[in-house]
Order: C-alpha cells, then sequence, then structure tokens
C-alpha cells in the first residue's frame, strides 16, 4: 500500500495490507466484535442518538447525514432490513472493493450494529456482480460469523436476530442507485423507482429499509465504541470521522488514503500522492467520481470535506451558458460535492474534451431507459461530444449540449440524469475554451485553432495573475 | 430434451431461497449458476430457471437481458474485462484495450473457445489504472507489453467467472 504523507489515526483502512485481518481469528483478536457486543446490550434509540451525534454522513456519494436516515423508518415499523450497497461502481471510486476485501468483518460488525439500532431482521449486502474475488471473501466472512453465532437467532448470545445474506449483481452501474438496487434485490431488471415513498417507509419487498454505503456501516462500530462525539470531533464542522478519497490519474502514486477531512486538494496531490507524474502541471481535479462537476487548477486549496465542495466560493458555480449560473432549484447554485470520493487528477496535456466524453459514453450506456429525458439526453450528449471531441463539431455544439443537459437535470426519476448532465455542464463551465479550440479546428483549420488555443491559454494565465493580484 | 441444474446446484437455490420471503430474489443467483452449468443462457436455460423458480419466462427474460454479465449466446471460458473508463483511461487503458485486441484478434464483445474480450466501465481498480479483470484474477498497472504474458497465462490457467457463484 502505498505511504501516507499525511499521518492520522486510521479507522476503516486500518488493515489494509494485513492479508490476516479478514479471519474472523485475527480480527477478534485486536478487539473485533466488542463494539458489538457492547452495543447490543445498549437501546437501539440510543445508537441511532449516538449516530446523529458522530455526523456521520454516507459514503456512498449524497453525504446525507446517517443518523438522520435511520430516524426515517417509522416508529412502530415491522419487518424492517439494513441493505449494505456495495455496489460501488462510480467511475474513479475504488474504496468499497478493498474495504470489503481487506476487513469484512468490520463491515459484518457495522451492520450486526446498524441492524440493531434499526430493529432490523433480515438483512442484505448487495455486492457488485464483477467483484469476484470481495465476494468470496465476504462470503467466507459471513459463514464465519454464524458458526461463531454472532449472527443468526440469537446473535452473539443475545434474544437479537440478525441475519445477513450477501446478494450478488450481475452487472449494472444504476444498482448502485438505491432503489434500482432494491428492485434489483428483489429479482427484477434494475429499475429505479419514483420516491415518494422513501425506502425507508417502503422499501425492500414493501418494508421499510435503510440502505447505507459499505464505508459508512464500517465507521459505526467506532462510534457506539468511543462515541459519537469522538467522532464528530476527529471531523469538521458537520461531517465527522475521516475521509477516504481514491485519487487516480496522473499523480506519482495513487491510491485509497484515509486522511482528515481539512485536506485541500493540492496538498492531497503534492504531499500525500507525490505530485503530478512526469513532472507536468495539474489541468483539474474530478473530486467525487465522474457525476460531479470538475475543479480547475485555480480551484485545488479547497478541503475535500462535503460542505466546502458545495459552498465554498473559491469554486466558481457551474454555468449553462458564460456569465449564467445553472439553477438546481430554487435559484440554488451548483459548485461540486464530494460525492463518492472518488478523485481523479489530470494534468495539462489531458484532452479534457475527450476526458467529458468518455464519461458521457459511460453514462449514456448505463441509462436504465426507463426516463426519455435520460435516455435519449445522455445519447445525444455522448454523440455531440464525441464530433466535438473528433474535431467534427460544429458551431452551436456546446450550447446544444448545455441546453441538452439542462433538459435532463431535475426531469428523471434517479439521480443518473443529473449524473451525467452536471459533468457536461461543469466541464463546459470550467474548461470552455478547450472545447471551443476544438470546434475552431474543426471550422478553420490546425493553424488557426493553435492560434486560438494560445490566446486561450494567454487568458487564462492572465485571469489567475488578476486572481492573484485580488 | 430438457435441461436440469445439478444436485449441488439445486441445493444451493434451495438453501438460498430459504434467505428470501418469495423465490423471485433467487433469480439472479439461478442465472449465474444456470450459465456458470450451461455456458449461456440460451432460450432452454432461461426456461430450465424459469420453471425452476416457478416464474414467468418473460420476467427471466427481462432480467436476463437487463444486466451485463448475463450471456445468451456461447462465448469464451475467460472473460477479460478490460477497463477504459476515465482512470485507466488517463493512464493508456485503450492501448491496453488495442493490444488485447490484437493479441486476441477479437474485438470487444467478440469471443474466441478461451477468451470473451469486454470493453468494460469502472470495475474500482482505479488506483491502479489501468486494470484487467478475469473471474477473480485482477491484473494491475497493465502496459500493453504486458498483455501477451497476461493472455498465455490465462490461457494455462482459466478464470471463468462461473468459478464464483
Amino acid at each position: 500500500m502505498p505511504a501516507d504523507g499525511h499521518a492520522q489515526a486510521k479507522l476503516v483502512t486500518r488493515n489494509f495490507g494485513n492479508e490476516k485481518a479478514k479471519e474472523i481469528i485475527s480480527y477478534e483478536s485486536t478487539g473485533g466484535y466488542r463494539a458489538a457486543r457492547a452495543a447490543l446490550a445498549r437501546a437501539p434509540e440510543d445508537i441511532v442518538a449516538e449516530v446523529k451525534t458522530s455526523n456521520l454522513r454516507g459514503r456512498g456519494g449524497a453525504g446525507f447525514p446517517t443518523g438522520i436516515k435511520w430516524g426515517f423508518i417509522p416508529k412502530d415499523a415491522q419487518n424492517v432490513h439494513l441493505v449494505c450497497n456495495a455496489d460501488e461502481s462510480e467511475p474513479g471510486t475504488c474504496k468499497d472493493r478493498e474495504l470489503m476485501y481487506w476487513d469484512p468483518h468490520l463491515l459484518i460488525e457495522g451492520m450486526i450494529i446498524a441492524a440493531h439500532a434499526l430493529k432490523a431482521v433480515h438483512n442484505y449486502i448487495y455486492i457488485r456482480g464483477e467483484m469476484m474475488r470481495e465476494y468470496l471473501v465476504l462470503e467466507r466472512a459471513v459463514r464465519e460469523a454464524y458458526q461463531k453465532g454472532y449472527l443468526g437467532a440469537r446473535a452473539m448470545g443475545t434474544a437479537i436476530r440478525c441475519e445477513i445474506t450477501v446478494h450478488r449483481g450481475a452487472g449494472a452501474y444504476i444498482c448502485g442507485e438505491e432503489t434500482a438496487l432494491l428492485n434489483s434485490l428483489e429479482g427484477k431488471r434494475g429499475w429505479p423507482r419514483l420516491k415518494p415513498p422513501f425506502p425507508a417507509v417502503k422499501g425492500l419487498f414493501g418494508e421499510p429499509t435503510i440502505v447505507n454505503n459499505v464505508e459508512t456501516l464500517m465507521n459505526v462500530p467506532f462510534i457506539t465504541e468511543k462515541g459519537g462525539k469522538w467522532f464528530a470531533d476527529l471531523g469538521v464542522g458537520r461531517s465527522g470521522g475521516t475521509r477516504i478519497v481514491c485519487v487516480s490519474g496522473h499523480v506519482n502514486r495513487p491510491g485509497v488514503y484515509e486522511l482528515p477531512m481539512t485536506v485541500t486538494f493540492n496538498q492531497l496531490i503534492d504531499d500525500v500522492c507525490g505530485g503530478m507524474w512526469k513532472e507536468r502541471r495539474v489541468k483539474g481535479v474530478i473530486p467525487g467520481g465522474s457525476s460531479m462537476p470538475p475543479l480547475d487548477a485555480s480551484e485545488l486549496d479547497v478541503p475535500v470535506e462535503f460542505d466546502a465542495l458545495m459552498t465554498d466560493e473559491r469554486i466558481k458555480p457551474v454555468e449553462t451558458a458564460p456569465g449564467v449560473k445553472f439553477d438546481m432549484g430554487g435559484g440554488k447554485q451548483l459548485r461540486t460535492m464530494a460525492g463518492s470520493g472518488g478523485i481523479v487528477v489530470f494534468d495539462d496535456q489531458t484532452d479534457v474534451v475527450e476526458l467529458c466524453w468518455r464519461i458521457m459514453k459511460f453514462y449514456a450506456h448505463e441509462s436504465c431507459g426507463q426516463c426519455t429525458p435520460c435516455r435519449e439526453g445522455t445519447g445525444w450528449l455522448e454523440k455531440i461530444n464525441r464530433r466535438v471531441a473528433q474535431g467534427h463539431g460544429v458551431p452551436g455544439d456546446l450550447e446544444l449540449m448545455s441546453s441538452i443537459a439542462v433538459g435532463i437535470a431535475g426531469n428523471t426519476i434517479c439521480p443518473l440524469g443529473e449524473a451525467a448532465a452536471w459533468p457536461m455542464l461543469g466541464f463546459l463551465t470550467k474548461f470552455r475554451p478547450d472545447f471551443e479550440a476544438k470546434l475552431m479546428r474543426a471550422q478553420y483549420g490546425q493553424v488557426h485553432a493553435d492560434a486560438a488555443t494560445a490566446i486561450a491559454a494567454a487568458a487564462e494565465k492572465a485571469e489567475r495573475t488578476t486572481e492573484g493580484h485580488a | 430434451m430438457s435441461l436440469q441444474f445439478s444436485a449441488e446446484s439445486t441445493s444451493k437455490l434451495a438453501a438460498l431461497r430459504q434467505r428470501y420471503p418469495t423465490a423471485q430474489p433467487v433469480v439472479l443467483a439461478a442465472l449465474h449458476l444456470a450459465q456458470k452449468e450451461h455456458g449461456d443462457l440460451r432460450d432452454e436455460v432461461l426456461r430450465l430457471v424459469a420453471a425452476t423458480l416457478e416464474l414467468p419466462y418473460a420476467h427471466v427474460f427481462g432480467v436476463a437481458t437487463f444486466y451485463t454479465m448475463f450471456r445468451l449466446k456461447p462465448g469464451g471460458v475467460n472473460t477479460l474485462r478490460v477497463c477504459t473508463n476515465i482512470s485507466c483511461m488517463l493512464r493508456g487503458g485503450y492501448a491496453v484495450l488495442r493490444a488485447f485486441e490484437r493479441e486476441l484478434g477479437l474485438k470487444p464483445g467478440q469471443s474466441n473457445a478461451d477468451f470473451t474480450l469486454v470493453e468494460e466501465e469502472c470495475i474500482a481498480v482505479c488506483a491502479n489504472a489501468p486494470a484487467v479483470v478475469c473471474g477473480t484474477e485482477y491484473f494491475l498497472d497493465v502496459t500493453p507489453e504486458r498483455v501477451p504474458n497476461i493472455v498465455a497465462s490465462l490461457k494455462a490457467k482459466p478464470h471463468p467467472e462461473g468459478e464464483v457463484v
């Protein structure tokens, strides 16, 4: 495993690189299942309150406070289910696969505690179909936990029943969306459901269900053992705990790192990841999986924390046209989001138009086809972006892509629509000169295009200089 | 002729059935098992799954055609999933895919006896891009130069996806 420049207490990644930790004997020898044993002796409401205090936020992408989500289960609910979303497939994200491989019992322990808090009996881990090595590890760990009596009719020797079933997917990005995941778990096509009703009211098999990400659940034992306040204090503001980031792309040491929430992108690149490869300069960063709007090189002094990425004014808002801010509804601006922690760094020689095309290709491929704006729109975005990337764009293509993206966002059953629209608008906002240079080349040939690129670069440099003096 | 599940798979499915309130949730596992035992999900295999779980054939067909890991036609022993999504693309994923195409004489989606070549979406190995997965075997930080060796090693010791169901 790669070195870590920002040393600090490791929670969920502490067993990375330790092949033995995935065996229950080894896991228990370092205090494993102690937190679950203690938690099962506490009242469920007490654990929900502890998790609320901890400021734990969902690590799957939305960053929603976990304790508040748990609180949505109706008071008199019967047959509650806890489902672990292990369908990691957001491009640039590679943490849950590693977490399950290195520390499967930590996930099981987190689920035992969470299930008790929710009074959930029949619980499931929905693991991505392609993760076959991790499935074997997880299956074995669950079997061990049953053999020890930690799972089953009398979990950990108490009167509490806790069942966990590992359920394999079969290849569909959309099943990472929680309601599509529930349909897939029910043995259907992975089509997202209309909300409301939300899963907490009507989820798996029509019963109240909480869906939590792998990393989210793995943090729970630390919270119940050391206290919600302790966990909240590890973080900043309304974001408790540490942050796992998966850094990929053009850095010298890509990797999965567990870091303080306060680390900035520049520190991450320079101190943690050993700088940019080939001694090049950074051109931009995708901060939270491919569905999040990118940051340009001037926006990288912002920390990787959830709220900072949404509100820090050093990040320019996403626009639908130069000078026209994208409205998320109610006049709310979109900067970017921490998403899944998948951080993709690209250097100054990257063809960002092509990079954006690859993202559009992905969403066009993965659209489930239920909603017209997404099914048709993602296909159009891919086609138009491809022709611009290949130098066959026509005047008006950028405006067309922007209007299609605006037509998708907010008009679909599930967030896959936004997942395509946001990066499209984000790339057009932050790297518009790159797109314009491609159009210029299509219209006037290479010589003029080179001139245009040089002018754009000079303008960008001038802008940076001005900002430096501001 | 009528197809059957092996005794082992039949007991596996019966055990899985106990984990859910109805038979329908078992359909993904049943399709995985059926594909392992019968190579692909041609019509008679889908009918076997439908009959075994007492589900409408149309439902089973609908599920089998939604998920990309299920194949309705024969494929190779190994399914090579070569990621070209952004993290891999930025570090040469397409050059790796082209190298596999040349080495195998296949385009993505095509098969020979030993291999099915798939241009895969992000397989969550972004920190070791470009990445390739074949069954339980990951190939990390792949370069085009390594491709002939990877192909040879999988020919010698296959990693069919059916190993894991």
